[in-house]
């Protein structure tokens, strides 16, 4: 197999070929980034489609096959179609979905119908424009891949050179043009950039294929990572290998079309990235999920615990609660409840006596800690807008000991304000004595154990 | 018996609590102001009652039964910003979708749907626009298609999100004079409402709302400068320039 | 009938059925999930055939159908799982049809499938490929498949035409009064896979998005009525279907095509001048304010 690969790999046909899908890759993965960003994933499907008239009118007009005013014809249709889709949406009641599939759809057809009228023609036959339908990467000869990647090198250029100007447009469209930034200009650059890239492509992976190129490598990127240059590295990084492995797969079995077998590598590697991707990947979120649940369930139980205990003192009850009490205050699963009883008893934070289950000293502590950090959260969320500045994301963990001590202050005196105060403090009730209310004289965030006085 | 009994709901998405621990009766034949800072949970509240979201825990009770058995009686007035009103249709149209909960499967509204419908429009001052498209319609003109549509749906309780957004002057007294008039008729209807200025003026019972239930009562007992520094984050600033102490109760 | 009556009646009978259906996924800001369903049929088609080893009609609509709804499925997967609803569609749909044409080429010797007809249609091979039972030509199969699948589509939206017009104006009332949101969202998945699996074989797939979208959305320039817009949006596929064959003849240019680019012609006169929204109304509207104001 190895002989075959290189073998396979010696011909220069099939450098060319490889040499042009990572160029390829490499640009439709870059530019791909911006058009997710932006929202725009299914305008490079409309240009690609809208590009097959450009492709057949160059071809009408200058008589032979020439690839350079096929890219001309074909990025000026496109940018055409985008013009047309943006004129539709802002001149009409109809939304975007259908203005891109309007425009698309009805660029193919008239696309068809030229190529029909070439076909007829006397040279027709030898136009390879049904190439450009699905692509025909092994129909690739040097002087083709040669402008592909002149192409690709230019657009990866200006790309670099505007990167951080793209970057603030595509964020921040409003602010970008509030620092004076032409963002008319730079709509349009971005627009014809993305129809270069889809251009370059056509003749390899097709015309209904393209889009893969600039959406699948750019999506399996957002699984990476957060931020645009590294996105941008990982995207084109994805569209490279995807060219690699569909050109050398394809090659080595006959009967396997390029551009689908690259459009199924990429696919392949946005799968393993939609599953697998540290942070973002299903497994690493389901993991994450399966421990935010099982310390949710284990906080709630303490939690509950606590409410009752507090609940209880200040009627002067017993401390010490039937699950009964505790589905009572809290609804929840009672398969879970049962589980996180016996579980925190064996850690020693629960003693069951009777039937009834009470804190022990070190569970008093827990329980405290819990419900104070618990409340805390609910406070914050309640007034999010003011401690906007937290920059906590949403789903970040909360633990009040890393909160700045000038915001834990804030948070606990809005928790005072809505009497959400824990009132029991675990040294004392702990023990079996009542009537121990926290009070809050204390502001320091690092004595948040606060003096009891007993009433 | 309680229209609505809310007990113990909590809404997250994921970790983040949107709602927690709810827990009210809602009065009788009252009209209840729901007021609290954006983002508060109110559309929410509304939604968890109304089943359109999943709750982490508790229950809504519509007099005493589950929700799903007892959808007839609930009527439903979405923020209207959340429909597309570019969707071919007319107002008739739009005010007797409020009867299809009544029709049931695969049949058509009647002689007498439309009787209802014609008639819920009246009583919201639009039936000679009845044929008109509802593009055409003005801001306030939509909402009292959408109340309108409420009304056909011929229910005991009422949830209206945030009905007099947007509306001009004579829109919003005519809403108010029909929130009488279900009043009248014994109903409950719970509103969403924003305008600090007119709580007092418009609502019997008031829930301040910000992800927990800071209070719920009659007017003139929740409806405190106290109540709403905490539901709006003590931060007064704002409601000293918006409002005019006159329209608070006074503690 | 003649040769030219029975493509023009075909054609006629994919305008009207995919007419209507479109209009329902313009409605409901679905237009590209259809384009994407149009593609991923291709992939339908072959696994039906490999399985059945038949190019019989039945099995393509019952092939077409699981795979349109299984893309209609992935993407609602991949969007609740945190991928924003462009990129689904995109990902969704070219790799299920990579796949499809992988197979075609794989499979080239044993399938009587050729990638352009999929894509493109033969409306011309049409009359000749008939249906006989008992000895008894019946015409066109094309036209006894579409027929069916129109009468399906005028049932089902019979049977379900408030439920549909109500999850689609505002889903979230639909569901407080019961309504199952997300079945009447996979009925209309279902009619647009068995839509475009019969309209197929005559104008190809890209072109059946062409049918979908655009006399709906011409039709959406027209009237502030759903059920005028259907009957108008019918009505321009009808149009599109003749004056595209005749165009066609004409200019001796793929019929599918020309069909398309009619239909194109069509909505961009209706644009300009459509009298409710078109550029001009629009123009002369704003005209006559600045001149009210003066
Ligand atoms: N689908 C959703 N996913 C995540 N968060 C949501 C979603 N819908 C609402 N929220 C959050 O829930 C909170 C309450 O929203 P909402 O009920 O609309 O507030 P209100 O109607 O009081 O302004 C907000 O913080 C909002 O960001
Ligand atoms: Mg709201």
């Amino acid at each position: 197999m190895w002989n075959e690969l290189l073998l396979t790999l010696q011909d220069a046909n099939t450098q060319w070929v490889l040499f042009g899908s990572i160029l390829l890759g490499v640009a439709s993965g870059v530019l791909g980034s911006f058009a997710l960003l932006r929202k725009q994933s299914l305008i490079g499907d409309a240009m690609a489609h809208a590009a097959l008239p450009g492709i057949c009118l160059a071809f009408l007009l200058y008589g032979t096959k020439s690839i350079g005013w096929f890219l001309v014809g074909a990025a000026l249709s496109g940018l055409l179609a985008t013009y047309f889709i943006q004129a539709i949406i802002n001149h009409s009641r109809i939304k975007e979905d259908t203005a891109i599939g309007l425009v698309l759809s009805v660029f193919f057809g008239f696309g068809i119908v030229l190529l029909t009228k070439i076909a007829q023609s006397k040279n027709g036959n030898q136009s390879g424009l049904d190439d450009f339908i699905f692509g025909q990467a092994a129909s690739l000869v040097g002087s083709d891949v040669k402008v592909i990647s002149s192409v690709a090198i230019v657009l990866l250029i200006i790309t670099f050179l505007l990167f951080k100007e793209l970057k603030l447009f595509t964020f921040d469209r409003q602010f970008a043009k509030g620092i004076g930034l032409p963002t008319g200009f730079i709509n349009a650059l971005l627009m014809t950039l993305i129809v270069s890239a889809v251009v370059i492509g056509l003749q390899a992976v097709g015309v209904i294929l393209m889009a893969a190129m600039l959406i699948t490598p750019a999506i399996a990127a957002r699984y990476w990572t957060d931020r645009l240059d590294r996105m941008v590295i990982v995207a084109g990084t994805i569209g490279a290998l995807s060219g690699i492995l569909g050109t050398i797969l394809s090659s080595m079995a006959s009967n396997l079309p390029t551009g689908p077998v690259i459009v199924l590598a990429a696919t392949v590697i946005f799968i393993i990235s939609l599953v697998f991707a540290p942070n973002r990947g299903l497994v690493s979120k389901g993991l994450k999920l399966y421990r935010l649940r099982k310390r949710v369930a284990r906080e709630t139980v303490l939690q509950t615990m606590y409410d009752l205990a507090e609940e209880a003192s200040i009627s002067n009850q017993s401390m010490l609660f039937t699950r009964d009490q505790l589905l009572t205050r809290r609804r929840m699963a009672t398969r879970m409840l049962d589980k996180n009883l016996h579980r925190l008893s064996r850690e020693g934070l629960l003693n069951q006596t009777d039937g009834k289950w009470g804190l022990t000293a070190p569970g008093a502590k827990a329980a405290y800690e819990v419900t104070f950090n618990n409340r805390l959260f609910e406070i914050y969320t309640m007034y999010e807008m003011r401690f906007a500045y937290l920059q906590l994301a949403a789903n970040d963990a909360w633990e009040y000991y890393e909160i700045p001590s000038h915001t834990l202050n804030e948070l606990m005196e809005l928790m005072a304000v809505h009497e959400h105060t824990p009132q029991l403090d675990p040294a004392h009730f702990a023990k079996g004595e009542k009537y121990y209310i926290a009070n809050l004289e204390s502001n320091d965030s690092n004595k948040r154990k606060r003096e009891v006085k007993s009433s | 018996m309680n229209p609505v009994k809310v007990s113990n709901v909590t809404v997250a998405y994921d970790r983040k609590p949107v709602l927690q621990e709810i827990t009210f009766d809602m009065p009788e034949g009252k009209l209840i102001g729901v007021v609290g800072p954006n983002g508060a949970g109110k559309s929410t509240l509304i939604k968890a009652i109304l089943g359109l979201i999943p709750t982490a825990s508790g229950t809504v009770d519509i007099y005493g039964k589950p929700y799903k058995s007892q959808r007839k009686l609930v009527g439903y007035v979405p923020q209207r910003g959340s429909v597309d009103w570019d969707f071919p249709t007319n107002a008739l149209d739009v005010v007797l979708m409020g009867r299809y909960g009544h029709i049931g499967w695969f049949r058509r509204p009647g002689k007498k749907d439309t009787a209802i419908a014609l008639q819920a429009l009246d009583k919201v001052g639009m039936k000679e626009y009845a044929s008109r498209q509802i593009s055409q319609l003005s801001g306030g003109q939509q909402q009292r298609v959408f109340l309108a549509r409420a009304l056909a749906q011929d229910a005991t309780v009422y949830f209206m999100d945030e009905p007099f957004v947007g509306v001009d002057a004579a829109t919003e007294k005519a809403i108010i004079s029909l929130l009488n008039e279900l009043k009248a008729q014994g109903k409950t209807v719970l509103v969403v409402h924003h305008d600090l200025q007119t709580v007092k003026e418009y609502f019997d019972w008031t829930l301040l709302l910000n992800k927990r239930k800071i209070a719920l009562g009659p007017t003139e007992e929740v409806f405190t400068i106290d109540n709403l520094q905490k539901t709006y984050g003590g931060r007064l600033s704002f409601l000293d320039t918006q409002l005019d102490p006159s329209h608070v109760v006074q503690s | 009938m003649s040769y030219g009556a029975w493509i023009m009646l075909t054609g006629s009978l994919v305008g009207v059925t995919c007419g209507i259906v479109g209009c329902f996924l313009i409605l409901r800001k679905m237009a590209m999930l259809a384009d994407a369903i149009s593609h991923t049929v291709l992939l339908g088609i072959v696994l039906a055939y490999l399985v059945s080893h038949s190019l019989e009609g039945i099995y393509m609509l019952v092939g077409a159908g699981i795979i349109g709804l299984l893309t209609a499925f992935l993407v609602q997967v991949l969007h609740t799982s945190g991928v924003q609803s462009d990129a689904a569609i995109g990902v969704v749909f070219t790799s299920l049809f990579a796949f499809g044409v992988i197979l075609l080429s794989a499979f080239a010797g044993k399938v009587h499938l050729d990638v352009n007809h999929a894509l493109m249609g033969e409306i011309t091979f049409i009359p000749w490929n008939t249906l006989t039972i008992g000895g008894m030509n019946l015409g066109p199969s094309a036209v006894w498949m579409l027929g069916s699948v129109l009468l399906i589509n005028l049932i089902l939206i019979f049977l379900f035409y408030k439920e549909i017009k109500i999850s689609s104006f505002d889903p979230a009332m639909a569901s407080a009064i019961g309504i199952p949101v997300m079945f009447i969202h996979y009925l209309l998945m279902s009619m647009v896979s068995i839509t475009t699996v019969a309209s197929f074989d005559s104008v190809g797939a890209i072109l059946v998005v062409a049918m979908l979208i655009v006399p709906g959305a011409t039709a959406y320039l027209l009237t502030d009525k759903l059920i005028v817009m259907l009957v108008i949006s019918a009505a321009i596929g009808v149009i599109a279907a003749i004056g595209g064959y005749y165009a066609a003849l004409i200019w001796n240019i793929s019929i599918s095509g020309s069909m398309a680019s009619i239909a194109g012609l069509i909505f961009a006169v209706t644009f300009i001048l459509s009298p409710k929204h078109g550029l001009m109304a629009k123009l002369i509207a704003r005209r006559s304010i600045v001149a009210e104001q003066s």
